[in-house]
């Protein structure tokens, strides 16, 4: 089995580590990894701000690099859900629905397909977990607040394999922090109220980090943070799975 | 009231709610008071293990009924008429304002009471009727505050959950006499009853809205907690109702169906205090129903939009949107706003609602809190690809957005921008940290790291796979 | 062209393909409602409920426990109620205004719900139970079911009406600030007899 493993381009080139971390846990969970050098970005950016007829290339581009592989696994929600939904080649359909079906966010390809029981990580500190909407409502990455239905969460029941690991309770469990794509700069004020709401909530818990699969989420949280000039840190899950 | 909203479209919802925002504690408490409603709706809905059944089953029963509407809006009118109903046609808002107009000049009265209408408030009724001479009381507390205010209700459930108490006491000492300081709402409603119990005794026509009419049997049935939509109809001479053609529904048995969904929805009551059922008018009184269109067999014929028609209009989708509890209906500048009316306006004016569908995450909350499972948020993003290939997208962003299209599909321009954009930042921080950045007015930019993921894996992670 | 004619057009045009509507009848549990449920759901939308094995206990719960003094109308069949008026001769339903106290009897109560259906033959007049200060209402017990969907079918079962209306508890607002008020428009208070 051979992962082709996609990075966003805001990871890439910000949050690197987010990246690295990804790569590491997977081989170590015995996975062969490739990252084609080519990648770009899923499109989302465009497609989101209703400009989805101009993410062609990014879209030609994303099969180009991946349509080979066995899997495509990423570190973020909102990617994977999009090209899921979205990637289409009206020249070349059935790979872009075979691409559509095989593409996984990270924590789901950990716990559906790889089914991983325990993992060998250490993590002693308090952490918040923010679920990033498009992955938990677009995905099914865990239960959603709304409906009358079981709990589940793929993320959190990885999470809880952490040694040490103290998962705080939140007010609000799955309210959506205002990143939004193109929506954080378009609708600053409300973006930011709603970010600033979020982190008051894991403050409110003694947070030291805030985790979650989407990185975009973390980076709006962050910047909130920083600007309160708070000891709290954002840190994309993978690099919590991998930490030993 | 219509003359407010009309001011504020020539602000979209962004620069509205940044307005709103610029008093953070009154945007927490608005938040806050909406969010509860929200627990309240979660608490009383997990009571119900088949929950997730019955908004299956209203789903399914009003995509019915939107695929088989022209005969059913035909069996609805025979059966009205049969009951002895007077049942009446208006394609626009401006023939609903004429036909209530001409109904009320036909009985000799100018005074008319009106329970709460979100129809109305879409027509413009009681302004197109205080033109013309005619007086209308609304009836329901919270949308007589607003009236009293000269406002446009905020939220189609909850009109004045905008309005602080002791903002409402100060409007009823000026215009109802309560005492100044007033604040307390058991006696602001105490007040309220007594003025309005004048009123319903004394107006001899009423309005009220149809929260379902049932195709089967040509009855239709109205939502109240007050009661005050009967009052108003069983004590004046003429009684007109009107409703969207969509409130249809087939079987009177599907109201069981709905009346166990929309209250729990809405505020998270277990059914609202009376759900009366009007089928044959009272003897000597006239019941007139007004059907009305407005640009909804327009979105019918929408493929993608249509399903926003199966709304019952709960309000469940603006209590559980994040962006509607921090920037309030009024940011909408439309009758029905949140949610549900960002992907129904810009079916009826997409220029002037072209801003709506973007005022949202896409988060998907409302999708599945809606009780007919309308996919709100997948509207929402539809609506976007058709707003901007109509033309109605800010120049800048579509310059922006083409470069960003050639930038992303091109291995090369991609690493040469994230790489220079990285370099500015570490470098030269102050051509992005300043005002000119929206990101940077209330955050801080993330840290350039000194190489991309992409970067990193050139040394480090190939070699790796080579073995 | 009238409107009715556009109107019909327009959509006969822009209607998709014709889709099944579900089968509903499952939602149906034909079980009797519990007494229990139905006074604890009753209680907490503002509502009192007394069980009581025979009408004539009405009087002195109305008169004693209540405290009605005022205009009472009393159309229940077999309950005697000290000074209560019986018939509703005056047509002009306006003079019903000072009324305050109205007792009917209503067809069925829902247990899920606390809401009782009486409809317009048990109200004379539609506006009684709207214009009264305080409602009485009086329902069987063998008629309590457990949820809407019984109802309706109950309802299917029963002569027709002109007007019905489920009525839960007394009439309410949260308009000013979420602070819930009983008595709005309507009657400030509801009691419901339940008859074993």
């Amino acid at each position: 089995m051979t992962v082709g493993l996609f990075i966003p381009c805001y990871v890439d080139q910000f949050y690197p580590n987010a990246a690295i971390a990804t790569l590491q846990l997977l081989e170590k969970l015995g996975v062969t990894v490739v990252y084609p050098p080519n990648q770009t970005c899923c499109g989302q950016p465009m497609a989101n701000s209703g400009f989805e007829h101009l993410s062609e290339g990014c879209n030609r581009l994303f099969m180009e690099n991946f349509a080979e592989f066995d899997y495509i696994v990423a570190p973020s929600g909102s990617c994977v859900l999009h090209i899921s939904e979205h990637l289409h080649d009206d020249k070349q359909p059935e790979t872009a629905n075979n691409v559509r079906h095989k593409i996984y966010e990270l924590t789901s390809f950990l716990t559906d397909v790889l089914k991983v029981k325990s993992l060998p990580s250490k993590f002693p500190h308090r952490v918040g977990m923010h679920q990033s909407c498009h992955g938990q409502r677009g995905l099914h990455l865990s239960q959603m607040s709304e409906l009358v239905a079981p709990y589940f969460s793929k993320p959190g029941s990885l999470l809880n394999m952490v040694e040490g690991i103290d998962l705080v309770p939140l007010n609000r469990v799955d309210e959506c922090c205002g990143f939004g794509g193109t929506f954080c700069v378009t609708e600053e004020a409300v973006s930011v109220k709603m970010g600033k709401d979020r982190v008051a909530d894991h403050l409110e818990h003694k947070a030291e980090f805030i985790t979650g699969v989407d990185m975009s989420c973390l980076m709006h949280m962050e910047g909130i943070l920083r600007r309160q000039g708070s000891k709290a840190k954002v840190m994309h899950i993978a690099e919590i799975l991998n930490a030993e | 009231m219509q003359s407010e909203m009309e001011n504020s479209t020539t602000k979209d919802h962004a620069e509205l709610s940044e307005e709103f925002n610029r008093d953070e504690e009154r945007v927490n408490w608005h938040d806050e008071t909406l969010w509860w409603i929200r627990q309240k709706r979660d608490k009383i809905v997990h009571q119900l293990p088949e929950w997730e059944q019955l908004r299956e089953a209203a789903s399914q029963i009003k995509l019915n009924v939107l695929s088989d509407l022209h005969n059913y809006l035909q069996q609805f009118e025979a059966n009205a008429i049969a009951n002895g109903v007077h049942v009446h046609w208006a394609a626009d808002a401006a023939e609903h304002n004429q036909l209530v107009h001409q109904l009320l000049t036909n009985a000799g009265v100018t005074q008319m009471v009106k329970s709460k209408s979100m129809l109305t408030e879409e027509c413009g009724l009681n302004d197109y009727l205080a033109e013309h001479g005619i007086e209308v009381i609304d009836s329901d507390l919270g949308e007589r505050i607003v009236q009293l205010a000269g406002e446009a209700p905020s939220h189609i459930v909850l009109p004045c959950i905008h309005k602080k108490k002791e903002e409402i006491g100060d409007l009823f000492h000026k215009y109802l006499g309560t005492p100044s300081n007033m604040a307390d709402p058991q006696m602001l409603t105490e007040a309220a009853r007594e003025h309005l119990r004048e009123i319903f005794l004394t107006r001899r026509a009423a309005l009220t809205g149809v929260n379902f009419a049932v195709a089967e049997t040509g009855e239709f049935v109205v939502c109240t907690n007050e009661g005050n939509a009967d009052m108003g109809a069983h004590l004046a001479d003429i009684h007109i109702a009107s409703m969207g053609i969509e409130k249809l529904i087939p079987e009177r048995k599907h109201l069981g169906v709905f009346l166990r969904l929309l209250t729990r929805s809405a505020t998270g009551q277990p059914i609202t205090t009376y759900s009366s059922h009007f089928k044959k008018p009272r003897s000597g009184v006239p019941i007139h129903i007004i059907l009305v269109d407005n640009g909804r067999t327009v979105q019918l014929g929408r493929e993608d939009f249509r399903n926003s028609l199966k709304c019952i209009r709960c309000g469940a989708c603006m209590n559980t949107c994040p962006v509607y509890r921090r920037s309030g209906g009024h940011s909408y500048h439309t009758a029905v706003a949140g949610p549900i009316g960002s992907i129904l306006a810009p079916n009826l004016d997409m220029k002037k609602y072209a801003d709506l569908p973007f005022a949202s995450t896409l988060c998907g909350s409302c999708s599945n809190v809606c009780p007919v499972k309308i996919d709100i948020h997948e509207q929402l993003y539809k609506w976007r690809q058709v707003i901007v290939k109509a033309g109605y997208a800010p120049a800048g962003k579509t310059a922006g957005m083409q470069v960003m299209s050639k930038t992303l599909s091109s291995p090369t321009a991609y690493h040469i921008a994230g790489k220079a954009g990285r370099w500015v930042l570490k470098h030269a921080p102050f051509a992005v940290n300043n005002k000119l950045n929206p990101w940077y007015k209330q955050r801080d930019m993330p840290e350039p790291p000194s190489e991309s993921f992409g970067e990193w894996y050139k040394k480090n992670g190939g070699k790796k796979n080579e073995q | 062209m009238s409107s009715r004619e556009k109107i019909l057009a327009a959509v006969a045009q822009n209607q998709p393909a014709k889709l099944q509507l579900p089968d509903v009848n499952l939602f149906e549990t034909g079980t009797e409602g519990s007494l229990e449920n139905f006074i604890k759901v009753l209680s907490a939308i503002g509502g009192k409920a007394y069980s009581i094995n025979d009408l004539s206990e009405i009087d002195s719960i109305i008169t004693d426990d209540i405290g009605i003094r005022g205009r009472v109308v009393n159309l229940v069949e077999g309950l005697n109620l000290t000074n209560a008026e019986e018939i509703i001769t005056d047509t002009v339903v306006h003079h019903l205004h000072n009324v305050e106290m109205a007792v009917v009897k209503a067809s069925l109560g829902v247990a899920e719900n606390g809401a009782v259906w009486v409809t317009e033959e048990n109200m004379n007049q539609r506006v009684l139970p709207f214009i009264c200060q305080h409602l009485a209402v009086v329902v069987h017990q063998k008629d309590l079911v457990p949820t809407m969907h019984d109802a309706y079918k109950q309802i299917d079962q029963m002569p027709g009406y002109n007007y019905g209306s489920f009525i839960a508890g007394p009439s309410k607002t949260a308009d000013i600030e979420q602070s819930l008020v009983i008595g709005a428009h309507g009657p400030r208070s509801m009691i419901v007899f339940v008859l074993k």
